[in-house]
């Protein structure tokens, strides 16, 4: 968008009407109070984190101590985030290019069209804490079972890192075809045309030229659904099983880590405020500006690739 | 080499896939009802009505010690007070985030000089990404100590003990940390729709004398009023659902605070639907009360889909002059 003329003159406020002047003083005061606030955040999630933060929390496993010296660090929920970040973009980012993709290039029937995209408005507007007990019910169903812990007596536990996983990843999916979407309809009919005039299918000008012009948008929706990953809480607390350590299911390495349970970096926090059990307020600052941390640099890293748009010239 | 796809074949897997989406929210609707539907069933509508005998609280408890048999299962449920804590603290938010967000949005676009303006975006931005869970420590380590220890005097509190006990978890602390969650998704959307007002309506008004305030008040802010309900929906939508943040903040007591307590009315405690939920996850395997968890989850449900629907009528005039949102 093209900002002002740099040589507009800017006329004078002083001429204008005492209740104009004060709109314009309003405008100023919720503009300054708002840098305020997150100057405010940023600056007190610092200075007590730096307090608290000590490198060795890092890789320490935590412990269940009512002592905060004994109490451990967070690696677990550090491995949790960084696992359930994985599983969900792997998730949500096949899903939502493939959803994006049709839409603007296919889009038949058109009814069908029109009903998935307010369907991914519907996503976009479910509050996490009901995908949370959505996904509860779904994967309590016997053939879920693979995804998670069965007890005996063949209840299915439905806590795992797969299935709160893949609830995430409905999380980051209105993010990701969003981006998509726009992305794709930013390219010129005349680079389709130019394919297709050379004989390629349309399979082939998606895959060749669409989304390779579109790759710096999807990289931004990713990384922005991977923020929203990262910083959800109820979905962690409910879906995860909210156990400090990681806890493996039994089955082959990887497999069997993934259908176990653990904690993130949200759970940890939560549950050692004074809201959750730990009430261990010192680990809880520690584990929230690195939580902060990674949610900037997420920021940072999209409002970065946001910025590199292919530009075509016609 | 593999050979490649057929365009037939292309359009069927990712038609398959957006069906997938669509299977989904199908599922959820199905899922989460029929888990809910006993409870509603059993109380009809007096489900919305008040408490009949204790508190909502008490009722939940004793949902959750029902006996094991099936046909004993206790379902009484009057979760008024839950829903008012809802409406309470998603209206105070909303009312105050409107009129933050409108300004702010007039600010960045119109009256902010280049370098405020160029901080600005990101702070929105900054703001909009923090974690609930974050608002919701510092919400639980900062406000509510500072509300409970100089804003509640001893008097306020003796006052209301034989109903509820005023710690600082309050209605006050909820909504404004709920405005700051809310107003950037608004002000994202506002600021692109005062930006997307067509250039000659605003010089012309410039043109025919009126001032840059005026111009804004009048002519981009009236343009550009589907867009501001839309997100004033989208925002009212993520209050609604907010769960951590108002579990940690609002007090987790099934109480509705009364308006006609005066000052002390901002400062009782609440506990809206979302709250609810994430404060009795764990007794979720109880069935009738693993029901009544549902039934609380498909009133949000139903209500954002509403909101959805809303947003979506908003923005429809939009297309009309071209300045899709």
């Amino acid at each position: 968008m093209a900002t002002a003329a740099p040589t507009r003159r800017v006329e004078s406020s002083s001429s204008w009407r005492l209740t104009d002047r004060i709109g314009l003083g309003l405008c100023w005061a919720a503009g300054l109070l708002l840098c305020l606030i997150a100057a405010g955040i940023v600056g007190y999630m610092a200075y007590r984190g730096l307090q608290y933060l000590r490198p060795h929390l890092l890789w320490e496993r935590p412990l269940s101590d009512s002592d905060q010296s004994k109490s451990g660090g967070f690696f677990d929920p550090l491995v949790g985030t960084v696992a359930l970040t994985v599983i969900g973009t792997a998730i949500a980012l096949p899903v939502g290019v493939s959803t994006a993709v049709w839409l603007v290039e296919f889009g038949r029937p058109s009814w069908l069209a029109r009903l998935v995209e307010s369907g991914v408005e519907v996503i976009a507007g479910t509050p996490d804490i009901v995908l949370a007990i959505f996904g509860l019910v779904l994967f309590q169903q016997q053939i879920f079972a693979l995804l998670s812990f069965q007890a005996e007596g063949n209840a299915v536990f439905g806590r795992s890192f797969l299935t709160a996983g893949t609830m995430l990843g409905l999380v980051a999916l209105p993010f990701i075809v969003g981006s998509t979407r726009e992305a794709l309809q930013t390219i010129p009919r005349h680079v389709r045309e130019a394919s297709l005039a050379l004989g390629k299918t349309r399979a082939a000008t998606i895959r060749r030229v669409l989304l390779p012009a579109a790759r710096p948008g999807i990289a931004t929706g990713t990384v922005l659904g991977m923020g929203r990953i990262v910083g959800d809480t109820a979905i962690v607390v409910i879906l995860l099983g909210a156990t400090l350590q990681l806890q493996r299911v039994g089955g082959p390495p990887l497999i069997g880590d993934v259908r176990g349970t653990g904690s993130t970096l949200t759970s940890y926090v939560y549950n050692n405020s004074p809201a959750g059990e730990g009430n261990a307020s010192e680990k809880a600052y520690a584990a929230a500006f690195v939580l902060l941390l990674v949610v900037i640099g997420l920021n940072l890293v999209a409002g970065r690739l946001g910025r590199r748009k292919v530009s075509w010239t016609s | 080499m593999r050979k490649p796809w057929s365009d037939d074949r292309a359009e069927r897997v990712l038609g398959a896939v957006a069906c997938l989406v669509l299977a989904t929210i199908l599922g959820m609707v199905v899922f989460v009802f029929a888990k809910a539907w006993p409870s509603f069933s059993h109380n009809g509508l007096s489900w919305f009505g008040p408490a009949h005998d204790g508190t909502v609280d008490d009722q939940l408890t004793a949902i959750f010690n029902s006996p094991a048999q099936p046909d004993r299962y206790q379902y009484e449920l009057g979760a008024f007070s839950l829903l008012w804590g809802t409406i309470l603290t998603t209206a105070g938010a909303v009312v105050l985030g409107v009129a933050i967000s409108v300004l702010s949005a007039i600010f960045i676009v119109e009256f902010a000089p280049p370098p405020v303006r160029r901080v600005m975006t990101p702070v929105i931005r900054l703001l909009a990404a923090v974690p609930s869970v974050i608002y919701g420590l510092i919400g639980i380590l900062v406000m509510v100590p500072f509300v409970g220890n100089h804003v509640v005097s001893q008097e306020r509190k003796q006052s209301v003990l034989y109903v509820v006990q005023l710690t600082g978890t309050s209605v006050l602390v909820a909504v404004l940390i709920l405005t700051v969650m809310i107003v950037p998704i608004m002000v994202s959307i506002m600021a692109d729709a005062l930006r997307g007002v067509p250039r000659s309506w605003t010089e012309g008004a410039a043109a025919l004398g009126v001032n840059r305030w005026r111009v804004m008040w009048t002519i981009s802010v009236r343009a550009s009023r589907p867009a501001f309900i839309a997100a004033i929906v989208l925002a009212t939508a993520r209050a609604l659902g907010e769960a951590i943040m108002l579990s940690m903040v609002s007090g987790s007591q099934g109480f509705s605070p009364n308006p006609l307590d005066g000052v002390t009315f901002f400062l009782e405690p609440t506990r809206p639907l979302a709250a609810t939920i994430v404060d009795n996850a764990e007794g979720l395997s109880v069935k009738p009360f693993g029901q009544t968890i549902y039934a609380f989850a498909a009133v949000l449900l139903v209500s954002t889909f509403f909101l959805s629907l809303a947003g979506w009528a908003a923005k429809q005039p939009l297309k009309r002059y071209g300045m899709g949102v």
